[in-house]
């Protein structure tokens, strides 16, 4: 009785006080993470783009705008559209091997379907470093696929497997693939069989089925994946490192290198920056087809 | 026109469609009837060619059609759930079909404006389905189907989503469609109203099995069933053995009906409410007490509990009546108004 006496009103703001302490202890964690650790740096990073580099790395706080015009350097700018093809490449054969993967999934009966999409995500669960090197063992001079194909006699000597822009792109695909596969899986998964039937009762064959009705569908989950590949491959540099031969050729590599070969961290950063501003137009753009779809 | 031969499919251990044969004639209103989860759905993804039978044979007009693909079947289905495509606007739903034929632009055009207004949705050609009522939704998905004048046209519970008035609308739109295109119509319906105004004749099914093909006044005067005396309309049955005048009942005694089966045989006697007359007190087959009166307007449905029987017989007069809850009534009919069914 004494309690329901205290006014209506300050009930009221107890409650929304109570609420907001609430909010704020599950966004806490996150929005802590997210400043510390990412906007932070992330500002460091933008402002070391207008400096000069120091004789043995870090800064020396003299305005210039000398790494913005080094960017454009063909040698530089060759090295970032390099990386763009060879992400475009690996996330276009992702998607033309992960698009039939994930239908035919989406077409299991249920009890197949979670064994198959475990078995996607299987790769996950041991260490990135240890698979790319399994695939150096693979693809090496005396390695397995050398020596089956020389045992087959198939060819007399071994095959430079490693080491070249194909290396690079087997070794993105096969990391990221699983990437592509699961966007693509919840979306065809979403779409109603019956849709598929409609278009085959109208007259439509399963190329023109597929064509006008699953792709445009389904494009949502497409691009979803395309991004999810493209975006760590734009970036990568273990891949390149291993299977690449060590030579600068992603953006991903340069970076590295700038902050721990060359000591120059203002261009480093200025290198980080535009790969930044890539992948943010890219992710607008997806968006905006996202939403139209 | 289209013949159904010996048709089963089962799933796991549901039997959907067990021996199934039906023949369809060219231009007639078809429809099947039965209650959810009979196998009406199978039967027309069966011959959508969306759904293969473990047995049996189709033909239409002589050919084969189970060997045909899906998309090469002269034969048209309005999905149960519309299945319109969610990305294309209401005229492109519709043309979608007709852009597979070879057509020239303008003559798509046309088509597609014409059909558009026979089921009046000519001013909604250029919203998609997300923008529609579930009833505009349900006469795109009947435009797209109609647009290719197929030979045969299949339609899955087409009303189901309509209200009551919209949907009386609907019914006779599809009869004047019907009429005006001649294209053969099979409608699937678990309404048992709609089957009867709108078809020539009724396939009811029950439990994957045809229980009885007739005209609807053949079907709801001669059931020839007891699942079909019980589920098309209203029915007072009766248990007993067949007998010269009719049935005769364990504790009801001698009822009158049309008996056509030798004597003695366990059957059904089934009587319309609307047959049953109420009589004075002493005249009448049957005798018992009124246990409620309701009042609907154009008839009025009155309970009567008689003794050895567990539930009241059902009596519907036309207009009001003067009986009471609780007076005493007699109820008789006429003999050809009893039909005996073989049990
Ligand atoms: N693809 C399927 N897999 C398993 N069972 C099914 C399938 N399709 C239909 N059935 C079963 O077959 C029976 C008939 O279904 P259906 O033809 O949809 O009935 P209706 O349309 O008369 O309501 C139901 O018991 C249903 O559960
Ligand atoms: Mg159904």
């Amino acid at each position: 009785m004494t309690r329901s006496t205290g006014s209506g009103a300050s009930v009221r703001s107890r409650a929304r006080r109570s609420r907001a302490l609430g909010r704020l202890v599950f966004l806490g964690p996150g929005l802590t993470y997210l400043i510390v650790l990412l906007l932070i740096p992330l500002a460091l990073l933008i402002s070391f783009t207008v400096f000069r580099r120091g004789r043995f790395g870090g800064i020396v706080y003299e305005l210039t705008a000398e790494n913005f015009t080094r960017l454009f350097d063909p040698l530089y700018l060759g090295v970032v559209i390099g990386s763009l093809r060879l992400a475009a490449i690996a996330t276009l054969i992702a998607l033309l091997v992960g698009y039939p993967t994930a239908y035919l999934i989406a077409q299991l009966p249920q009890k197949w379907k979670t064994i198959a999409l475990v078995a996607i995500v299987l790769p996950f669960w041991t260490n990135f470093l240890v698979r790319i090197y399994a695939w150096i063992i693979l693809l090496s001079g005396p390695g397995l696929v050398n020596s089956t194909l020389m045992d087959l006699g198939l060819i007399d000597k071994p095959l430079e497997l490693l080491y070249n822009q194909g290396t690079i792109v087997t070794g993105l695909v096969y990391s990221y693939l699983p990437l592509m596969v699961l966007p693509l899986y919840a979306a065809i998964e979403k779409l109603d069989p019956q849709l598929r039937e409609a278009s085959a009762n109208l007259g439509a064959g399963p190329v023109r089925t597929f064509a006008s009705v699953t792709l445009p569908l389904t494009l949502p989950g497409v691009l979803t994946g395309c991004l999810f590949v493209f975006v760590p491959s734009f970036g990568n540099f273990i891949i390149p490192e291993l299977l690449g031969g060590g030579r600068s050729i992603m953006v991903g590599n340069l970076i590295r290198d700038q902050f721990l070969k060359s000591r120059d961290w203002p261009f480093g950063s200025t290198l980080a920056l535009a790969l930044i501003a890539v992948l943010i137009v890219l992710l607008l753009a997806q968006a905006w087809s996202a939403r139209r779809a | 026109m289209l013949k159904i031969t010996g048709v089963s499919r089962r799933f796991g251990d549901v039997t959907a469609l067990s021996d199934v044969s039906l023949e369809i004639r060219q231009g007639e209103f078809f429809a099947l009837l039965g209650p959810s989860g009979c196998g009406k759905t199978t039967l027309l993804r069966i011959l959508a060619g969306f759904e293969s039978p473990d047995e049996g044979t189709v033909t239409l007009d002589g050919d084969d059609l189970l060997g045909q693909a899906a998309h090469r079947r002269p034969v048209n289905l309005m999905f149960q759930s519309y299945a319109l495509f969610p990305h294309m606007t209401v005229a492109k739903n519709v043309a979608y079909g007709l852009e597979r034929e070879r057509l020239g632009r303008a003559e798509v055009r046309g088509r597609v404006d014409e059909v558009l207004q026979k089921v009046g949705l000519e001013t909604m050609a250029g919203r998609r389905p997300h923008q529609l009522s579930g009833g505009q939704r349900q006469r795109v998905a009947l435009a797209r189907a109609i647009v290719k004048r197929p030979r045969l046209l299949l339609l899955d519970e087409p009303l189901s989503a309509l209200d009551k008035k919209v949907r009386a609308e609907m019914q006779l739109e599809l009869k004047r469609l019907q009429n005006e295109v001649g294209i053969t119509f099979v409608v699937v319906t678990h309404d048992q109203e709609e089957a009867m105004s709108l078809a020539d004749r009724i396939a009811v099914f029950n439990a994957g099995g045809v229980e009885q093909v007739d005209a609807p006044v053949e079907l709801y005067e001669h059931p020839r069933t007891p699942f079909v005396a019980g589920f098309v309309g209203a029915n007072n049955i009766f248990e007993g053995r067949a007998c010269s005048a009719g049935l005769a009942g364990e504790e009801l005694g001698i009822l009158p009906g049309d008996s056509g089966l030798p004597d003695g045989t366990p059957a059904l006697l089934a009587v319309r409410p609307e047959r049953i007359r109420l009589d004075g007190e002493d005249k009448g087959v049957l005798g018992g007490e009124v246990v409620d009166v309701s009042f609907y307007g154009g008839i009025s449905h009155v309970s009567v509990q008689v003794s050895g029987r567990r539930q009241p017989v059902l009596v519907a007069t036309q207009g009001a009546t003067q009986v009471q809850t609780g007076s005493k009534v007699a109820l008789g009919w006429a003999e050809g108004d009893g039909v005996l069914i073989p049990q």
